[in-house]
């Protein structure tokens, strides 16, 4: 059933950027393109969340508040990762603190490209979220194992044969 | 006893449906006063429906215990209201049921949930005066603490309460969460204390929550129409219109002011409690 | 009267015996035994007398006791003006020889009634406040034995004044005793003076500058009000041949009299403006303030002024009694707002709950005085356990700030379900305050009284706000603390969970208290049936709502077994350190973090409104008495 394809509620990082991006997020509010038609509310709180949106890179700083918000939503959850800077750094990739996307931190389900990102890419994104949010629950609805949890078993697992 | 029991099922099955709408009608009127097309008028019932179905993060055990108890008092309150019951039992019910939500959120010893119930107490300290004159100005009007005597006047309550009316629909704002006056739960997010007194409530604790404020405003806005109802059927359709008119007007506040610090809202409250229905409930006992 | 005369006398003996009574075994012996003794016959005495609906009256030839109690009264006067001339407080003796000589004139050389009075007598309210007396301050003398050697431990600066110390205490039960059998005004004066004394004692206990001071302050204030009690006694035998309370009750235009009478009252019970003696005596060891707070000295002030409430009606006396009650309802809890320290909430608390018992009484009509019993009793035990828990936890963390209590259910479990269980039996829904709010709001309604109906309205407002957060600091639990080692004494514990089983059955068996022992007795008060005050079905709904709040922990637990948790830390944008107890700074650094209540001291502050509402209540008693003396004449 869809339960979850209604009702995606976000929590919007900025982490290192230049806050474009973060103003083009913040943009997909506005009436204009109006984000909440879909159902989805900017909660503000990881314990609300379903979708992870990060824009900008991760630093040394921002490194273990991106795990702990991450780390504080409840399953099943999403992240996307929102323009070039969150992909890998964009801009600021050579800075001396700059530790690269944000896929160093946390598994990325989805990038949204853009340097800024446009609303409509970022809408696209996180209907593309809701989605996977949907297989997500599919999968654990079916083998009793939260799906994120799974392919982390997975990596490891290979990681072990490889070695 | 029967036609009670009756009464009360049919509050505790019909209320959900009834605040839900309410709440998804509430988000629609709001985005088309910002020009924005916004969610379906049953978007409250898909949210419940998804955060039924998440995880359940918790601070400590104690939270869901105490949300539980929220939900219960609340619905016990509707229950109270609907069936014809004593109107000043009804509000220490309600009572009971937010000290249950300030403890659970209290329990959980987090930054925001914290202040969010600080807040939360300091709004009960503000209403509950009027919340109180509000019941004994129904006693006044028409000699009975009884909800179905209330009903049954021969002249609507409003006629002796228009200043206890007013009083209740100031403090319905509070009530309701709404702003200028919501200061323990914001509807919107990028605010200084996050969810508030919800913060730490997740998936189908946080789903109890949003039921309970269902339940919460149908039995509000009840109340809105315990003063306009008396004998006469067509007061029902008074009432009914005064009720869709109020809530009307609490989302027209809601998006056209911004919320105030705590000390002003206690300050008005408690202000206007006094002018407004203090001086009705005197003017009252003078010309009884 | 073999009972009575027991309790009334034992108390004294025992009193006696402690003084004499170095040894720390045999004195929790002595203790023990004579509480057990106390309360057994005072529950005899008053089941039987409730059950067998007896009105006890004795007529004596009671010139030996008239004679000893004028040595006692010379006694006191004495002992008040050696240790006021110590302390240099030369306005106090001057009170007490005021006083004290007017009555010695009065009994010796003044009026001499033509008619024999009955001198002892008990009804079904003397039954009720000698059960709370035995068995609320019985067990207060049990705790105090582990306490006082906790704190004797703890405060090695104070002079070990224990035989003293117990000794007052029981001095104290016995005067409250006699307070409540007495009928001829005259002892009832008697015993009210002893109990002054007993609590300037108590107060002063550690002897420190700032003990003395509040000591003295509690004995002026009351003896201000024992000089307004001489003055009524002289003046009602002179000018209505009346000195028994009974003759007074049945009377008719004594108004000046009831005015003065429950001027004392006033004093007695610690409304304002007379407050600043109730919170000065939380300098004393805390069994003092239980004692204080709960089962006698505020109590017999109550005592007086509900027994006179069917004389104030509608009357100069009733209006400034409900007024002044009110008004110290609201007034003080707005100030327990603004306080931290856990014995000054629950000092403005008791203040603010007398309040709304003599609100009660000055209502002068049969629900509220039916209300003011009831939460009378219910205060009572509930208060007399809150104080006992705090000073259990004090004795445990060393502090008696609420702050410190955060997490207590986390650290001391027991003594917080203990703690959790006295605020409320205090305040919550449905029991505590409720039905007495309830009975005086439709009273005053009613009676038009509506200035009283805005007091209690923003009173209990005020009230919820500083009990819930209390009750939620208690609750809030915070990862990985422990619980710690309890080592509460054995004599506490035993105090305390009979205390908290007695709270938690009066609430379920209060539909009984009611219709059988208070209804009945306010029906005998007034001469009339009462309404109904509170139907059965609202009494039904009520118990559900009590049953609900026992029933919930084990019904949440099987509605949630099957939910599936995981526990999170709490969100702190990211940064908590990992335990909930803090934050990384902007160095990096760990951060503690502290999680306060809201005090609002700018608006509810002590300085903001105490001062305030001294003035306002002073000029309303004034204002009241000159008019109802002016007016009589």
């Amino acid at each position: 059933m869809a339960k979850l394809k209604k009702s995606p509620w976000i929590i919007h990082y900025d982490g290192s950027s230049c806050n474009g991006c973060d103003i083009e997020v913040l943009a997909c509010l506005t009436p204009l393109y109006d984000v909440e038609r879909f159902g989805v509310i900017n909660t503000g709180n990881p314990k609300h969340a379903d979708i992870l949106l990060i824009t900008g890179g991760i630093n040394a700083q921002n490194k273990k508040v991106v795990e702990q918000i991450y780390q504080q939503m409840p399953e099943p959850k999403v992240v996307v990762a929102v323009g070039i800077c969150a992909y890998n750094g964009g801009i600021f990739k050579e800075c001396y603190n700059i530790l690269g996307g944000v896929d160093k931190v946390i598994p990325v389900d989805i990038y949204v490209p853009g340097c800024a990102a446009r609303p409509e890419s970022i809408i696209d994104g996180v209907v593309q979220a809701v989605d996977l949010l949907e297989m997500k629950q599919d999968y654990f609805e079916k083998n009793g194992i939260s799906y994120n949890k799974a392919m982390k078993n997975k990596n490891e697992s290979n990681k072990e044969n490889e070695s | 006893m029967l036609e009670v029991i009756l009464r009360g099922l049919v509050f505790i099955i019909a209320a959900p449906f009834v605040g839900g709408l309410l709440s998804g009608i509430d988000r629609k009127i709001t985005a088309r006063m910002q020009g924005r097309r916004g969610p379906s008028i049953f978007q409250s019932f898909y949210d419940v429906r998804k955060l039924l179905s998440k995880q359940v993060l918790i601070v400590n055990s104690l939270q869901h215990m105490l949300v539980w108890g929220f939900l219960i008092f609340v619905v016990f309150t509707g229950v109270l209201f609907f069936a014809g019951e004593d109107i000043l039992l009804v509000i220490f019910s309600l009572t009971t049921a937010v000290m249950f939500m300030v403890m659970a959120s209290y329990s959980v010893n987090s930054p925001f949930s914290a202040m969010g119930s600080q807040r939360e107490l300091i709004q009960m300290m503000s209403y509950e005066p009027m919340l109180l004159i509000s019941a004994v100005g129904f006693y006044m009007a028409t000699g009975t603490f009884n909800i179905k005597g209330i009903m049954q006047a021969n002249i609507p309550a409003i006629v002796y309460l228009p200043g206890v009316f007013a009083g209740f629909l100031y403090i319905l704002t509070v009530k309701l969460g709404k702003s200028p006056f919501d200061l323990s739960n914001s509807h919107h997010a990028h605010q200084e204390m996050v969810k508030g007194i919800t913060t730490e409530m997740s998936g189908s604790v946080f789903a109890l929550i949003e039921i309970a404020h269902w339940y919460e405003n149908v039995f509000l806005l009840g109340i809105v129409g315990l003063f306009i109802v008396s004998n006469q059927w067509w007061s029902w359709i008074i009432a009914g219109i005064v009720i869709l008119i109020t809530f009307f007007l609490e989302i027209l506040i809601d998006n056209t002011s911004a919320r105030v610090k705590w000390d002003v809202m206690l300050k008005t409250v408690w202000a206007i409690t006094l002018v407004v229905g203090g001086i009705n409930i005197f003017i009252l006992d003078i010309i009884r | 009267m073999s009972f009575i005369a027991f309790l009334i006398c034992f108390p004294f003996i025992v009193a006696a015996l402690l003084f004499l009574t170095k040894n720390d075994t045999i004195r929790r012996v002595i203790v023990i035994l004579s509480a057990i003794a106390i309360t057994a016959v005072a529950l005899i005495f008053s089941i039987s007398g409730i059950v067998n609906n007896a009105c006890l009256e004795y007529l004596e030839d009671t010139h030996t006791i008239d004679q000893i109690m004028i040595i006692g009264e010379l006694a006191i006067l004495l002992l008040i003006i050696i240790t006021s001339l110590k302390y240099k407080k030369y306005f106090v003796i001057l009170l007490a020889i005021t006083q004290t000589s007017l009555i010695i004139w009065f009994e010796e050389f003044g009026y001499k009634s033509h008619e024999k009075i009955v001198h002892i007598f008990s009804d079904r309210f003397t039954n009720i406040m000698c059960l709370v007396i035995a068995v609320v301050g019985c067990m207060i003398c049990v705790y105090a034995l582990g306490y006082m050697k906790d704190y004797h431990k703890h405060h090695k600066e104070y002079v070990d004044r224990r035989p003293m110390f117990f000794t007052l205490l029981f001095v104290f039960l016995g005067a409250m005793f006699g307070l409540v059998f007495s009928n001829n005004l005259i002892w009832m004066y008697f015993f009210w003076e002893i109990t002054s004394v007993c609590s300037y004692l108590l107060i002063g206990y550690t002897k420190t500058n700032i003990a003395i001071n509040n000591s003295f302050k509690a004995l002026w204030m009351n003896l201000l009000g024992g000089l307004g009690f001489a003055i009524a006694i002289v003046y009602l035998g002179f000018n209505h041949d009346i000195v028994s309370l009974q003759q007074l009750v049945a009377s008719h235009g004594t108004l000046i009299a009831v005015s003065l009478l429950a001027f004392a009252g006033l004093t007695k019970s610690a409304q304002m403006p007379f407050s600043g003696w109730l919170l000065g005596a939380m300098v004393a060891p805390t069994p003092t303030s239980a004692l204080l707070h709960s089962a006698t000295m505020v109590n017999a002030g109550v005592y007086l002024l509900l027994r006179l409430s069917p004389l104030m009606e509608g009357n100069l006396a009733g209006i400034m009694v409900s007024l002044i009650g009110g008004f110290t309802f609201f007034a003080t809890s707005m100030i327990a707002i603004s306080q931290s320290d856990a014995k000054k909430v629950l000092a403005y608390s008791t203040i603010s709950n007398l309040g709304l018992i003599t609100a009660c009484a000055g209502g002068g009509n049969a629900e509220t005085t039916w209300a003011g019993i009831l939460l009378l009793i219910f205060h009572a035990v509930s208060k007399s356990l809150l104080f006992q828990s705090v000073g259990a936890v004090e004795n445990e963390t060393g502090s008696r700030d609420i702050e410190d209590m955060h997490g207590l259910i986390v650290r001391y479990p027991h003594l917080a379900y203990i703690m959790l269980i006295g605020i409320c039996g205090m305040f919550l829904a449905p029991f505590g305050m409720l039905i007495s709010k309830w009975a005086a709001l439709k009273a005053f309604i009613d009676t038009g009284n509506m200035i009283l109906v805005l007091l209690i309205a923003f009173g209990s407002a005020t009230t919820m706000f500083y009990w819930t957060k209390w009750l939620a600091k208690l609750i809030s639990v915070s990862h990985r603390s422990k619980i710690h080692p309890d080592r509460t004494e054995s004599t506490e514990w035993f105090s305390l969970i009979s205390h908290a089983v007695l709270v938690v059955v009066l609430c379920l068996v209060f539909p009984f208290v009611s219709m059988g022992l208070v209804e009945p007795l306010v029906t005998e008060m007034f001469e009339l049936d009462i309404p109904v005050i509170i139907s059965k079905g609202n009494m039904i709904i009520m118990i559900i709502m009590l049953c609900m709040i026992i029933i919930l922990p084990v019904a949440v637990r099987i509605l949630t077994s099957k939910t599936r948790y995981k526990k999170e830390i709490s969100y702190m944008g990211g940064i908590n350190t990992g335990d909930d107890r803090g934050f990384v700074d902007s160095f990096g650094d760990h951060k503690d973090m502290y999680l306060s209540n809201w005090y609002m001291n700018d608006y509810f502050g002590e300085h903001k409104i105490f001062n305030i509402s001294l003035w306002l209540s002073s000029g309303i008693i004034i204002i009241l008495m000159v008019l109802t003396i002016g007016g009589a004449f």
